[in-house]
């Protein structure tokens, strides 16, 4: 039987959503255990979070002052020390187990699988290539497994558990090397993850400027989603990067997503796979978008954007 | 300072692959071939840094058949110093790859290794950490902003909060991610000049490295398809459609 350990995701405040999908792709392993390990400064929230995860069995706190800000290079040995102790190491593919995982992979002389869909054996996975224009199976050798999760493969688990949570201490050498300065993020404006909202409303380079994003943002609001972006938008200077929605960006599975503005490249595409129902607005009719859209209407965003705003006003939507 | 950066050899991203009937792989036979684009990226980076003034010396390096010689040759062309081939029946997966470089990087001492965050058909994104890893080396993956001084670096680094800012200690590892900079075309008189260019070769015998499982490919697929839904002609149209579905509460 499996055991496995889930390596938490969090800022100190909140647990990031992709640790519950994360947990929701162990239990597919059908596993005898599944352990959150947390680390941080001290006990925090994001602790209590992991503990009310359906399915966790233990939640590990290991506290460590380094732990304070997530660096690959302090807590990628403090991974590989824990791991010995389990079939299987998961962590979500977002950037902070992108940066991780292999790391502690490698210190533990194994392969990582990256972005598992679907699992099909314990040791067997399902992955994109090429931007998810193919799927690959593959077959982990004999040993410890070591992964990332595409987490918009896999739905969170539900918050009703109550796992005990126990404190490790582990010895490591803790490098000097890597000093985190700051993190400059843009505050979201009080809107849901983009990772985990239910709507997204996504521009593109047809906004045309970063002004125009405010039509974006209304609509958003309105429909308290979160907001979106594609890479021209992003390469543009309209937004943020981390609003940039796609294979190099977030791969994202809302309920519905709203692209406005956006031709629909292989990689924003990669993105949005997942997604319920995608609604594509672009004034160009040939736009590939429209190729994946479950709902398209050819049009000029700018009297779209109003129009759908006032015709949402009308009704109480 | 000397900057080493890797090379990978992928179809060309304009390229829409195809997967083989028998499902073994995707097609390769006829497709256009290139560098991989995040590694073009890191290229530049280290061409920059010599314009600077901060490099003195550019060494590429790829891993895999002959024909990877092309891509060394581009670098070469590029603006590369040395190109470096590491010859292997095929491009081994990333646990491996970062096995032959750290034994090809005890070889070169270089202050700086730059890669491209992800190579652009198996789409890991891992060789640069387990490098950095089998190193001891610091990493800092995703930069988008590159600093540096003497003995460090300042990073800027695309995480999904925003932009994360760390302070490294060279050696280290830096991959690149796509806003670090737009890399340059070669000049023709350039790639003429590149053909003519040696290209060292080393062995992984030559270096020591001691290789380890990889994962077995058992299948490729392609992706289900979206089917196409329907066109609206209004905004109401859209209202209602998206009242139909359920989706506007």
């Amino acid at each position: 039987m499996s055991k496995v350990l889930v390596i938490a995701e969090h800022d100190g405040e909140t647990l990031n959503p992709s640790t519950s999908r994360t947990v929701a792709c162990a239990l597919a392993l059908d596993p005898e255990a599944v352990d959150v390990a947390v680390f941080a400064e001290a006990e925090n929230k994001p602790v209590q979070a992991a503990a009310r995860l359906n399915g966790v069995t233990r939640v590990l706190l290991v506290e460590h002052p380094a732990n304070r800000n997530p660096l690959a290079a302090v807590l990628a040995p403090q991974v590989a020390a824990l791991a010995r102790h389990y079939t299987h190491v998961l962590a979500p593919s977002t950037t902070f187990g992108k940066d991780v995982l292999p790391r502690a992979a490698a210190l533990l002389g194994v392969p990582l699988v990256s972005d598992i869909m679907r699992v099909i054996g314990q040791n067997v996975f399902e992955r994109p290539i090429y931007a998810g224009n193919a799927l690959e199976t593959i077959e982990a050798p004999p040993g410890i497994v070591v992964a990332t999760v595409r987490t918009a493969s896999f739905k969170a688990v539900a918050e009703t558990g109550s796992a005990p949570v126990e404190r490790i201490s582990l010895d490591f050498d803790c490098p000097t090397h890597t000093r985190f300065l700051r993190v400059e993020g843009s505050s979201g404006g009080g809107r849901p993850d983009l990772q985990s909202a239910r709507v997204v409303v996504s521009g593109g380079r047809g906004l045309g400027s970063q002004e125009n994003f405010d039509l974006i943002y209304a609509l958003a609001d309105r429909l308290g989603a979160a907001v979106g972006a594609s890479r021209a938008a992003v390469d543009a200077g309209f937004v943020p990067n981390d609003l940039q929605v796609g294979q190099t960006g977030k791969i994202i599975a809302p309920e519905l997503y709203l692209a406005f503005g956006i031709s629909g490249a292989i990689q924003h595409l990669a993105g949005i796979k997942d997604a319920g129902t995608i609604v594509a607005v672009n004034k160009d009719p040939d736009a590939p978008i429209f190729e994946v859209a479950d709902i398209g209407l050819v049009g000029d965003l700018f009297e779209v954007l109003p129009a759908l705003l006032d015709a949402l006003r009308k009704d109480g939507s | 300072m000397k900057v080493l950066v890797t090379v990978k050899r992928v179809v060309d991203y304009n390229v829409r692959i195809q997967v083989k009937p028998d499902g073994s792989g995707v097609m390769l036979d006829g497709v256009k071939m290139s560098m991989n684009p995040f590694d073009e990226i890191a290229l530049e980076e280290a061409i920059r840094l010599k314009e600077a003034g901060k490099a003195t010396q550019i060494v590429a390096v790829s891993i895999g058949p002959q024909a990877v010689q092309e891509q060394l040759r581009s670098a070469l062309a590029l603006g590369a110093d040395r190109a470096i081939h590491i010859p292997l029946d095929a491009a081994p997966q990333p646990v491996n790859a970062a096995r032959a470089l750290a034994g090809l990087a005890g070889r070169e001492n270089p202050d700086l290794i730059l890669m491209g965050k992800q190579a652009i058909d198996d789409d890991c994104n891992q060789t640069p950490q387990m490098l950095a890893a089998l190193l001891g080396w610091p990493q800092a993956t995703f930069a988008s902003k590159i600093e540096l001084n003497d003995k460090a670096a300042t990073v800027a680094r695309e995480v999904d909060a925003g932009l994360e800012f760390l302070s490294v200690d060279l050696p280290a590892v830096i991959s690149a991610d796509l806003r670090l900079n737009v890399p340059r075309y070669p000049k023709l008189p350039d790639i003429m000049k590149a053909r003519r260019l040696p290209i060292e070769t080393v062995t992984p015998e030559d270096l020591g490295v001691e290789f380890v499982p990889e994962a077995k490919l058992l299948k490729v697929a392609p992706p289900p398809k979206r089917q196409a839904g329907r066109k609206v002609a209004s905004v109401d149209e859209l209202v209602a459609a998206l009242r139909e579905r359920g989706l506007l509460s």
